[in-house]
């Protein structure tokens, strides 16, 4: 009777019409911070409903167009290449960085998931410069071979390209922070019961890899949908492009709030998508005690081959970019050009990244645990609604916020903390997916035991669960520190008046051809998110 | 546990010491002293340094938040008359003529130099420096003699794929305004349909369309001029492009502003027409025609010497009434496929 009840209770993700019913069950320590954090985050749909009420009837004869449909199917088509694609690269790479015996797999591990700092504008400038029709490429290939003309890089391919460089490594932390804790027990029990090396990889280590990808997958899914910078460099029309048409030369906010409650009910569509494809499985093993570390896979021959797939990998997503800004940097100084000191800025993103994925955690941890050891009906709302943030242009979020602290909170209004909490709003699917992934490998009888043994309920959070899932909340905060760092439209519309960030001062330069001026902000960008990373990979130790 | 312990200090160091590094940014301004807060659709790198001189000329204290000229428009807008703002600068009208009812009239004085296409009728918001629509060209493959003197040349089929625009932009669509005003609507939708006929190619604002003028992508562009000169600033006068004014009068010659508002709600109304005052001024006008490469509205101040006087550009005259009516022009340009 006791086993089968922790089979239950561990049998970790339902969908939306699993056992349990609507209302909370789990301990009011977790449900009610959960719908608290559940109820921020979505109260940007309240300002959009307010919003949207003044658009009357054009707002139905812009939504009912056949060109609306066209690009609905458009941009469905780019979020299932972007996903595979990121898939398709981070799987790999987090097998290599975590359980191969890779060489330099931290200085790996931290440079794979930098490209995630570079504004998508920016980065889509960048495979302007270097693959479009006269790029930097096809100047190359025309000195060394008289090629004048490459295959287009607009429309749909560099679109891919770009978003999936960029996006590739939400993928990746969470996927290395599974793999990191997975039970190495379960992979010697498939060995030891004759499958193969191969078949071990497929059959469980990869399915036991799904929640993780399962995460990052969503969220790739998600920001492709919201994306605007790189889409529209590319010329390659999503969704979000009708929105930002209305907001930025119409300055119809009626119809932009309209057109991003579509935008919502569309990313509803993937979440509800998404957790049907969920399966009601285990992710840790059953016995008692602790992980053991997994050995590391010798790669053997294959390490070659490893190492030119991480430098060429790399080298496209990080060192090109890098090397298209120095250029920008070095043209502009040669020209005369006085570069401003981004010091302050410096400061000022490091700061306010790091105290938001600090809030991101805190926020997370209800959640995560509700969903995880008391899954319902209602957990599973709550988790879906967080999603909201992620689902909207960061500039609609922004205004959202700047709607409700001009109505409700107006002494926060213009202040460090609602800046903050605009990032968390934005940011925090990418930390509940970190977490969440860890926590279900962690078994619950741990747990349980130490209850029996007396400790309470918080006691037990911080003393035995915070420990174990040390690895997905690096992740998390790897992720929320990252995406912080660039984010541009809460920090220029919610930052306190004269607040600067390198991502603002990037824009600014770039937005009016001032590149050797945002090539410098960006350098310092990638190098000042380069280096906690860096510090956080080697003193997390493994997995992260 | 131990490392984990010294990682959550540093982190707590680090927010204690917030506050301090902040308060570094700000000036340490007494009670009584003048003060002024900007709201600035243009770009730090554009103004900044304009608005700095003023706040040390004036002795006022100027904090400024810098954003798009829409986001800005629509945070005004979600203040209901209760901003921080005393001014808003916008990089094009449709950002002023939003906010609007939120703006203050600007003392007659003030504006007096200012000629009359360049501020709003109401004397609610002024130009403070003018930017022409142009045809970017590349000068490897183009000679002016090339090129078309009015915007109809363009739907002419040897420019078929070889003409660069930006239809999300608002510069571009105040220009169709323009045309709808001069033209009426039926010659500009048949020209919009001529254009996509021949096939341009759509970016998302001018800077892509001068750099891939200047790269061979495309030949031609539609942009504003003053893109072009930030280009030779920093890439020399060999960068292979260069403006081409259309000589036939039409929209295509338009030359439009950049402008301000004092606001309703300005708790500092009086540094905010010094302000206006400065940007006006012999001073304000030379800042924009030598470093911006924009066109002075004032008389008597000169075009920087890299531009084509305003005089010998055949503008033609609109009413700025008449360049507003935004919401129809995207209603056409999506009705022919322009838009999305």
């Amino acid at each position: 009777m006791v086993s089968i009840a922790r089979v239950f209770r561990s049998s970790t993700h339902r969908g939306p019409f699993g056992r349990g019913g609507f209302g909370p069950r789990a301990p009011a320590a977790l449900w009610i911070p959960s719908l608290i954090v559940a109820l921020t985050i979505a109260l940007p749909l309240v300002y959009l409903v307010v919003r949207a009420v003044g658009a009357g009837e054009d707002a139905w004869t812009i939504i009912l167009r056949a060109r609306t449909v066209k690009t609905m199917l458009q941009t469905l088509v780019l979020i299932v290449t972007v996903t595979a694609g990121s898939i398709a690269i981070a799987v790999p790479v987090a097998w290599l960085t975590v359980r191969s015996d890779l060489a330099g797999r931290r200085l790996w591990s931290a440079a794979v998931a930098l490209p995630l700092v570079i504004p998508s504008f920016v980065f889509g400038l960048v495979v302007q410069v270097a693959l479009g029709p006269r790029g930097m490429a096809q100047q190359v290939l025309e000195s060394l071979f008289g090629i004048t003309e490459i295959p287009s890089i607009y429309g749909f391919p560099g679109a891919v390209l770009t978003l999936v460089l960029l996006s590739y490594p939400y993928v990746i932390l969470p996927a290395q922070s599974s793999l990191g804790r997975h039970d190495p027990l379960l992979e010697d029990a498939s060995r030891s019961l004759g499958r193969g090396r191969v078949a071990t990889l497929y059959r469980v280590t990869l399915p036991m890899l799904g929640p993780a990808i399962g995460a990052g997958a969503l969220l790739v899914a998600l920001y492709t949908l919201t994306d605007f910078g790189a889409v529209s460099l590319l010329r390659y029309e999503t969704f979000t492009t009708a929105i930002f048409v209305q907001f930025e030369s119409a300055f119809n906010r009626s119809m932009t709030a309209v057109l991003s409650i579509v935008l919502v009910a569309f990313a509803a569509v993937l979440l509800v998508g998404e957790a049907f494809t969920r399966h009601r499985s285990r992710y840790h093993g059953v016995g008692p005690g602790a992980v053991p570390e997994s050995p590391r896979v010798p790669l053997g021959r294959l390490a070659i081959p490893a190492i030119l797939f991480m430098t060429t990998l790399v080298g496209i997503s990080l060192v090109i970019p890098i090397g298209v800004l120095a250029y920008w940097a070095g043209r502009g100084l040669a020209a005369g050009e006085e570069l401003t000191s981004v010091w302050e800025p410096m400061i000022n993103s490091v700061f306010v990244s790091g105290i938001a994925a600090g809030g991101a955690v805190v926020a997370a941890l209800p959640v995560a645990a509700l969903i995880v050891r008391h899954p319902s009906r209602f957990a599973w709302v709550i988790e879906r609604a967080t999603y909201v943030g992620f689902a909207l242009p960061g500039v609609v979020v922004a205004i959202s916020l700047v709607f409700f602290a001009v109505h409700v909170a107006r002494p926060l209004y213009q202040s460090l903390a609602l800046l903050i909490l605009g990032y968390v709003v934005l940011f925090f699917p990418a930390m509940l997916g970190a977490v969440r992934t860890s926590l279900v490998q962690v078994r619950p009888n741990i747990e349980d035991a130490a209850r029996t043994l007396g400790r309470s309920f918080l006691a037990t959070l911080v003393q035995v669960t915070l420990p174990l899932i040390r690895p997905g909340i690096a992740a998390g905060l790897g992720l929320v520190f990252l995406l912080t760092m660039k984010e541009l439209p809460a920090t220029l519309i919610l930052g306190p008046i004269g607040f600067k960030t390198l991502a603002t001062v990037t824009w600014s330069a770039a937005s009016e051809a001032f590149f050797a001026q945002a090539a410098l902000p960006a350098l310092v960008l990638v190098l000042a998110a380069g280096l906690p990373l860096l510090v956080l990979r080697f003193r997390m130790g493994r997995g992260f | 546990m131990l490392r984990r312990r010294s990682l959550i200090r540093s982190v707590a160091a680090a927010a204690m010491a917030w506050p301090f590094v902040s308060a570094c940014g700000e000036s340490q301004a007494g009670p009584e002293a003048k003060s002024l807060v900007v709201y600035s659709g243009r770009s730090e790198f554009l103004v900044g340094p304009l608005i700095e001189q003023f706040g040390s000329t004036a002795g006022v204290d100027v904090r400024v938040k810098y954003a798009g000229t829409p986001q800005l428009a629509a945070v005004l807008l979600e203040e209901q008359g209760s901003s921080p703002a005393d001014v808003f600068f916008a990089q094009e009208p449709g950002g002023l003529g939003v906010v609007e009812g939120l703006l203050a009239p600007m003392p007659e004085a003030l504006l007096k130099g200012v000629p009359s296409w360049a501020r709003s009728p109401d004397g609610l918001w002024t130009g403070v420096s003018g930017r022409a629509r142009v045809i970017v060209y590349n000068t490897d493959r183009l000679v002016p003699d090339d090129l078309p003197t009015d915007l109809w040349g363009l739907t002419e089929s040897t420019w078929r794929g070889r003409v660069g625009w930006p239809p999300t932009n608002a510069s571009f669509q105040t220009m169709v305004t323009g045309m709808r005003a001069m033209w009426g609507d039926e010659q500009t939708r048949e020209w919009l349909v001529a254009m996509q006929a021949n096939e341009p190619v759509s970016y998302p604002r001018n800077t892509p369309i001068v750099a891939a003028v200047a790269a061979g992508e495309i030949d031609v562009g539609l942009v504003n001029h003053y893109y072009l000169h930030r280009f030779l600033a920093e890439q020399g006068e060999a960068f292979p492009a260069r403006n081409h004014h259309l000589v036939d009068g039409g929209p295509g010659s338009l030359v439009m502003v950049a402008g301000i508002g004092i606001l309703r709600s300005a708790v500092n109304r009086g540094e905010a027409e010094q302000f206006v005052e400065l940007l006006l001024s012999m001073i304000g006008q030379q800042y924009f025609a030598s470093q911006t490469y924009e066109y002075p509205l004032i008389d008597g101040v000169a075009t920087g010497r890299a531009l084509t006087p305003i005089s010998e550009i055949n503008k033609p005259v609109i009413a700025l009434n008449d360049l507003k009516d935004i919401a129809v022009t995207q209603g056409m340009l999506r009705a022919v496929g322009v838009l999305s």
